[in-house]
């Protein structure tokens, strides 16, 4: 049974159109992953499940998105929340002018029904996760590095106790070893029941995680299957994970690095 | 040096009342982007309702009514037309807002005509004594009132989670709604608040020494415009510092005319405006306000 359901999605913004008959399952507790370069359609996919169109003048125009059997088109982003789908947005966007504590705060502002008690709950959870979190929790969320941020986003939409988190491009802007971090915790958070939708471009640390995996390109699905094969697939190796299997070519005539001149 | 400290006095007790006018204004422009012309108007309305009232029902009734009907006034004006242009231009919606002023604003006027109407107020003229220093009790009432206002209005913005929801909307609505944050709300809150405020300024400044409730009390209320903006429109410290500064600027000027004769008469009045535009020069921004940055 899936969780997630997209089918047939279009969406345009004005006169462009940024996704034409996309397809897409996120089956309860799996994490599947969405590949694709700049300007895929990446990103509109994911505005279209948490309802976020609508700023940036976009709107479906065909198709569908259900959650747990739910339609969720023409709600409001509140409700999406409600209903357990929580987006963390690309680039992080962490309420930079407010303390660590309030951004985890405002984090659990739409959750459902959520009692003192939960909150507390969820936020000890969130500690647990990141404990760089609880020693900066009086601190300015903007002077948190890139990485801290990642996680305070990230905590921020564990707060609404998300059953689907859609992750927009979380390694972004991060060195190795902390995306591999932030990998691990999204493993941890999916071992615990939460589905994830994962948007990424960088599909070799994407593919470990996911169990499923599509390919889009110019707003359509080109290629989709289970993460592995994907991975094997000579395709995605050559397009997203930079692997030639063709013995490299001979280097030319090798010259020491000049300035260039006429 | 009793003239200087009853000006300054003075000035600070007008200013906090500015203050209040100009923390409205600036809620407003935090939750919604929207610089809120139609703000005089929400004040007169208050002013209006607890005038009409307050001899049929007492004073402190009135003043209640006028502030929850100005706070209905705001409301409605969000819901039954900003609403309308949500997605729409900034700037569209600041002229919105200057159509909305002078609609309410006319009838207003019209219903009170060339009266000047008393407020019912319990202070009257009576005056105090602190030393050589003698203030009208007015003016201490709204120096009070206006301290205890913004004092609550700060810890609630600060501790709730209303609070919280209206500051994260303020910094990235997108954000603030994939929080599950509706906006819509908050928008309709900060309208709400606005015109509560405002009603409470209109009591004090329409109070002793000033004669009573006129139509030309919503120009005394356009003064609350230069105080927001040489405070920086997007912040409420700026809102009271500029409130102050304003109020201060006003009565030092005011008072001392007789020695700034070659400025001409009515430089009270120029005053603030001077100060604002001095003001811009050094910070664009204004003094609290966030400067937008700019990726290069």
């Amino acid at each position: 049974m899936a969780s997630l359901q997209v089918r047939a999605l279009s969406v345009g913004y004005g006169p462009v159109r940024a996704l034409r008959d996309v397809s897409l399952d996120v089956p309860e507790g799996a994490v599947v992953v969405v590949l694709g370069g700049n300007g895929a359609g990446k990103t509109t996919l994911l505005r279209a499940v948490s309802r976020t169109l609508a700023f940036h003048r976009g709107a479906a125009t065909g198709g569908s998105v259900t959650f747990d059997g739910r339609a969720l088109d023409g709600i409001s982003p509140a409700r999406a929340v409600a209903a357990g789908v929580v987006q963390v947005p690309e680039g992080r966007q962490v309420f930079a002018r407010m303390t660590v504590a309030d951004n985890l705060r405002a984090g659990a502002l739409g959750s459902r029904a959520g009692s003192r008690a939960d909150t507390a709950r969820s936020l000890a959870r969130v500690h647990e996760l990141f404990p760089v979190l609880a020693g900066r929790s009086r601190q300015r969320a903007g002077l948190l590095s890139g990485g801290e941020q990642q996680m305070l986003a990230l905590g921020r939409a564990l707060m609404a106790r998300p059953r689907l988190l859609l992750l927009d491009e979380p390694s972004l802007g991060l060195a190795p070893k902390m995306a591999a971090t932030i990998a691990e915790t999204i493993t941890e958070i999916n071992a615990s029941g939460t589905s994830v939708l994962l948007v990424e471009q960088n599909a070799a640390l994407a593919l470990r995680l996911a169990s499923h995996a599509y390919v889009l390109e110019v707003g359509e699905v080109t290629l989709s299957g289970p993460a592995a094969e994907l991975a094997a697939s000579d395709e995605v190796r050559r397009r997203y994970l930079g692997i030639t299997d063709e013995a490299a070519p001979p280097p030319a005539a090798t010259r020491p690095l000049a300035r260039w001149s006429a | 040096m009793t003239t200087f400290l009853e000006l300054l006095l003075g000035g600070l007790s007008m200013g906090s009342v500015y203050a209040l006018i100009a923390l409205g204004f600036v809620v407003i422009f935090k939750a919604t982007e929207v610089v809120n012309f139609a703000h005089a108007s929400l004040l007169l309305a208050g002013g209006w309702v607890t005038a009409v009232l307050h001899d049929d029902i007492g004073f402190w009734p009135a003043l209640a009514v006028g502030i929850a009907s100005a706070a209905a006034v705001g409301a409605s004006v969000e819901f039954l037309v900003m609403r309308r242009y949500r997605g729409q231009d900034q700037s569209v919606l600041a002229i919105v807002t200057i159509g909305v002023d002078i609609l309410i604003t006319t009838d207003l006027t019209r219903r009170i005509g060339t009266d000047v109407l008393a407020l019912g107020d319990p202070w009257g003229d009576a005056v105090v004594h602190l030393g050589p220093v003698t203030l009208p009790q007015t003016r201490i009432a709204a120096l009070v009132s206006a301290t205890v206002l913004i004092g609550a209005f700060l810890l609630v913005f600060r501790y709730t989670s209303w609070g919280v929801a209206m500051r994260a909307a303020a910094e990235k609505p997108e954000t603030a709604a994939l929080m599950g944050v509706r906006l819509g709300r908050v928008s309709l809150a900060a309208w709400a608040v606005a015109g509560a405020l405002a009603a409470v300024a209109a009591l004090f400044l329409t109070v002793f020494p000033t004669p009573g409730l006129e139509r030309a009390t919503s120009l005394a209320a356009l003064k609350a415009f230069p105080a927001a903006i040489l405070g920086g429109l997007d912040s409420t410290t700026g809102a009271l510092a500029g409130g102050l500064i304003v109020g201060v600027t006003e009565a030092m000027a005011t008072g001392y005319q007789s020695q700034l004769a070659f400025l001409g008469r009515g430089i009270g009045d120029l005053a603030p405006y001077l100060v604002m535009v001095a003001v811009l020069l050094l910070r664009p921004a204004g003094l609290f306000g966030t400067k937008e940055p700019a990726r290069v």
